[in-house]
């Protein structure tokens, strides 16, 4: 694999954006997405667990955190692709002394409405939430969720007690959504001020209480941006939809080999047509040594492997909550990163797929933009 | 007589590509010590401690060669002359 410092993509064109725990890489292809080049590794050594691409205002600017082993968690972003990254002096995301807590992960960085865009948000460990209203220059902890009466029962998951998806209304600014391992899905209606547990049909398999107001591990969830009452969730065992903005859920796992995964993808374009990635619950990789991505286009009555492209000798591989993404260009691209270090994509909306990327470390997230 | 802190290399960057500063200070606690170097270097500081003000958990901070979790911690007393060695912890894979 060849790498360069940094890409430089024209108009129209798809970035991808990847993490892993030893260093990030960035990925740039002309639409056909056919022939990518890769720069990086970009803060190598470092755990990579959250980029995102902000193109609001006119701005090309990707956000990535870093964290050293040692020397903590940080916030970066470059203006060129990877050419040059901001290095704070100071945390630009660390609790206030009163909050008595120390950051350990930034597990989700998230970028506001087009309608705001100042704003951005990042989901943090343990859990919490901060956002901006400068477009990054400036973060404060959310309080109202930090004072939160739930906040003392929610219990770290196998990866730490995170926020680790945080969803955007793009109708309604005051609407937000966020889950958190182990907590659930809590949303605000006043702009963070307030926020109510939303998991009312979401299953707890591991807890006395199968159906409790919170307390679910919730992997991920996505929303569609032309119809931002309808939700998709991937549970620590479990698929659910809701239509209402997450006041209920309906169970969506109809014909998956498995119903245990970690991400969650919505079409960017229609609102019916997600996609998973399925896990063997036990060993916690592709079912059968089979890598699919499995796809539904009728908002979860049925599910489709998808498997052309994808090796036919057995491959067990695991993708992580944020490994799996898409670009909003037409037809979408999707992309999934495994914790094997291979990035697979498809140029046609999952109808076949081919490697983008391997020999890489472990893959934390992809992120995927049209610039 | 000045303070002399050893930089690990992974800071350096934020304390002007050096690997050895030196803080001007009769010497005191280690806080003190410490608060001088985070004023001559502001960008040591947060990666050194947590926002809480504690050490981070894979940070060494060696007093001559004494580890200061083992004498006194911050309030230790940093005598003038003695060398301040901040080092992370071994890792592996």
């Amino acid at each position: 694999m060849e790498t360069r410092k940094f890409v430089s993509p024209k108009k129209g064109t798809a970035v991808v954006m990847v993490g892993t725990v030893k260093g990030a890489f960035l990925l740039n292809s002309d639409a056909s997405r056919e022939r990518w080049e890769v720069s990086g590794p970009h803060f190598p050594g470092r755990v990579v667990y959250s980029m995102a691409y902000d193109g609001r205002d006119g701005r090309q600017r990707v956000w990535a955190s870093s964290t050293h082993f040692a020397f903590g968690t940080l916030l970066h972003s470059t203006e060129d692709f990877g050419r040059t990254w901001t290095n704070p002096e100071s945390a630009p995301v660390k609790f206030p002394d009163e909050a008595g807590q120390s950051l350990k992960q930034i597990w989700q960085i998230a970028i506001g409405s087009d309608g705001e865009p100042g704003k951005m948000y990042c989901g943090v460990e343990p859990a919490a939430l901060f956002e901006s209203n400068d477009a990054g220059e400036s973060w404060s902890l959310v309080q109202g969720l930090f004072d939160h009466p739930h906040r003392p029962q929610w219990q770290p998951g196998g990866g730490g007690l995170c926020l680790h998806t945080i969803l955007v209304d793009p109708s309604n600014p005051k609407r937000l959504h966020v889950a958190i391992s182990t907590g659930g899905v809590y949303r605000s209606d006043d702009g963070g001020i307030s926020w109510q547990a939303r998991n009312k049909g979401v299953s707890a398999e591991f807890l006395p209480d199968k159906y409790p107001e919170f307390g679910q591990c919730v992997h991920k969830v996505d929303r569609h941006p032309s119809r931002p009452d309808r939700l998709f969730l991937q549970n620590h065992g479990g698929l659910f939809r809701s239509d209402d903005a997450g006041d209920t859920w309906s169970a969506i796992a109809n014909g998956v080999p498995s119903d245990f995964g970690f991400p969650m993808a919505v079409h960017p374009h229609n609102p019916d047509t997600a996609y998973i990635f399925p896990l063997e619950t036990e060993m916690r990789c592709s079912p059968e040594g089979k890598l699919r991505v499995y796809r539904t286009r009728d908002a979860g009555n049925s599910w489709e492997p998808l498997a052309t492209g994808f090796p036919d000798e057995p491959s067990y591989e695991t993708v992580l909550r944020d490994g799996l993404d898409t670009d909003t260009l037409k037809p979408a691209g999707i992309y999934l990163g495994t914790r094997s270090g291979k990035v697979y994509g498809s140029h046609d909306e999952g109808e076949t797929w081919s490697l983008i990327m391997q020999g890489v470390p472990a893959i934390t997230c992809v992120k995927a933009a049209a610039v | 007589m000045a303070i002399r802190c050893y930089i690990p290399g992974p800071l350096r960057e934020h304390a002007d590509n050096r690997s050895e500063v030196e803080i001007d200070t009769a010497g005191g606690t280690l806080q003190e010590v410490l608060a001088g170097l985070w004023r001559k270097y502001p960008g040591l500081r947060d990666r050194v401690v947590t926002e809480q003000g504690e050490v981070r958990q894979h940070v060494n901070i060696f007093i001559d060669e004494e580890n200061m979790r083992d004498c006194g911690g911050f309030a230790a007393k940093v005598k003038p002359g003695a060398t301040i060695t901040i080092v992370p912890a071994v890792s592996g894979g």
